[in-house]
């Protein structure tokens, strides 16, 4: 198969055996999600490849997950409708710049996929991913969690109907039992 | 090197010579003295940030996206985009052609004691976005310079960015308006009409 993918990604599209991903997507679409920002993340790799792939949705590659708290600011001042999805990890980057839509009101859907929990082989991502949904409360976003992979679909609609018809911010969580332990063999 | 920039223009003659220009642009403003600048010629089409430092070209990007067939133009200072330059690499892979940057560069971080910014010390803004994919990219030093470029950021193939130096005069911060939830809803309704913007 061709490594070519839209904005270069060195990707190739795999039968995935989670539905999951999919499930995300759908309800991006029922959410009429127009913007999707994103740093990729293993868990996310299906979907991402789905967001690039559909000519309704611009799906923007960042530097820094805090970009993309910026960018959802700003396609909301122009009417559109945004995901950001990341890695546990990127919630510490985004802190300060979630000020921004906390204090304007503006909606905020982030797609969380969780490490340093279940069956984490990397100590270094334990300080960041055991405090997330902390520091997530502390600067004032709702947090939800998706553990089992048939609900996910559903937290995550559920989770763009509050943030869109509330003007909040919405964290959801995606566990690391949804992705099980990272094969490292390979 | 405190307190010295090797701009000579106002920052405050350089906003009102854009605006003169926008037309039906829509603008975003980055915290500190360029949101100050900005609430001396305040327009519904303008967002001004009061916060978030680093977000105000990200915020132009996401607007330009929504809005493809408006101009957008971001104003804000060097400090503010040396925070997000991280902005220009996304910005350029994504080549949004309706969008502009222009940073008010005084090369210090004027709120908070005249500190020397990068660009003080050789950091060049127009050369990185011009790296980082921006179709044009220049600095201008100059009213004459001004004076061309001024239209060129609300016409000219984006990404498009202007760096432009001016002096470190600091003017008294214009208390407007600045709470963001009113701004936004001001400038949302302004642009989409109440019931999209509300709905």
């Amino acid at each position: 198969m061709s490594a070519g993918s839209p904005h270069g990604a060195n990707v190739t599209k795999e039968p995935s055996p989670r539905l999951w991903p999919g499930d995300i997507y759908d309800a991006l679409k029922r959410a009429d999600v127009k913007q999707v920002a994103y740093v990729p993340d293993a868990g996310h790799k299906e979907l991402i490849l789905q967001c690039q792939a559909d000519r309704d949705m611009t799906a923007v590659s960042l530097t820094t997950e805090q970009e993309g708290v910026a960018m959802l600011a700003g396609a909301w001042l122009g009417g559109d409708r945004g995901a950001l999805l990341m890695q546990s990890s990127g919630v510490g980057n985004c802190i300060n710049m979630l000020s921004v839509p906390v204090h304007c009101r503006m909606p905020l859907l982030m797609v969380v996929t969780m490490r340093g929990e279940w069956g984490e082989f990397n100590p270094w991502q334990l300080p960041m991913g055991q405090n997330t949904e902390r520091v997530l409360h502390d600067i004032g976003v709702y947090v939800q969690r998706a553990t089992a992979p048939d609900e996910v679909g559903q937290v995550v609609y559920a989770a763009a109907q509050l943030a869109f018809s509330s003007n909040c911010q919405v964290a959801v969580l995606l566990s690391q039992r949804l992705l099980g332990f990272k094969d490292w063999s390979k | 090197m405190t307190g010295e920039s090797s701009g000579t223009m106002d920052r405050r003659a350089v906003m009102r010579t854009i605006v003169a220009h926008r037309g039906d642009a829509l603008i975003v403003t980055g915290l500190g003295s360029t949101t100050y600048d900005a609430g001396t010629v305040d327009h519904p089409n303008t967002f001004c940030l009061w916060g978030g430092m680093g977000a105000a070209a990200m915020v132009g990007l996401g607007l330009a996206i929504a809005q493809p067939d408006r101009r957008v133009l971001v104003m804000t200072g060097d400090g503010e985009m040396l925070m997000g330059l991280g902005a220009f690499a996304t910005i350029g892979a994504q080549r949004p052609p309706n969008l502009a940057v222009a940073v008010i560069d005084n090369e210090h971080y004027s709120e908070t004691g005249m500190q020397a910014t990068h660009t003080r010390r050789g950091a060049d803004l127009a050369a990185m976005a011009k790296a980082c994919g921006f179709a044009a990219s220049e600095t201008v030093r100059t009213e004459d310079e001004l004076a061309a470029a001024a239209p060129k950021l609300f016409s000219q193939d984006g990404p498009f960015f202007v760096a432009i130096k001016v002096n470190t005069q600091r003017y008294p911060m214009s208390i407007r308006v600045r709470d963001g939830a009113y701004l936004k809803d001001r400038f949302r309704e302004n642009l989409l009409g109440a019931e999209r913007a509300f709905f």
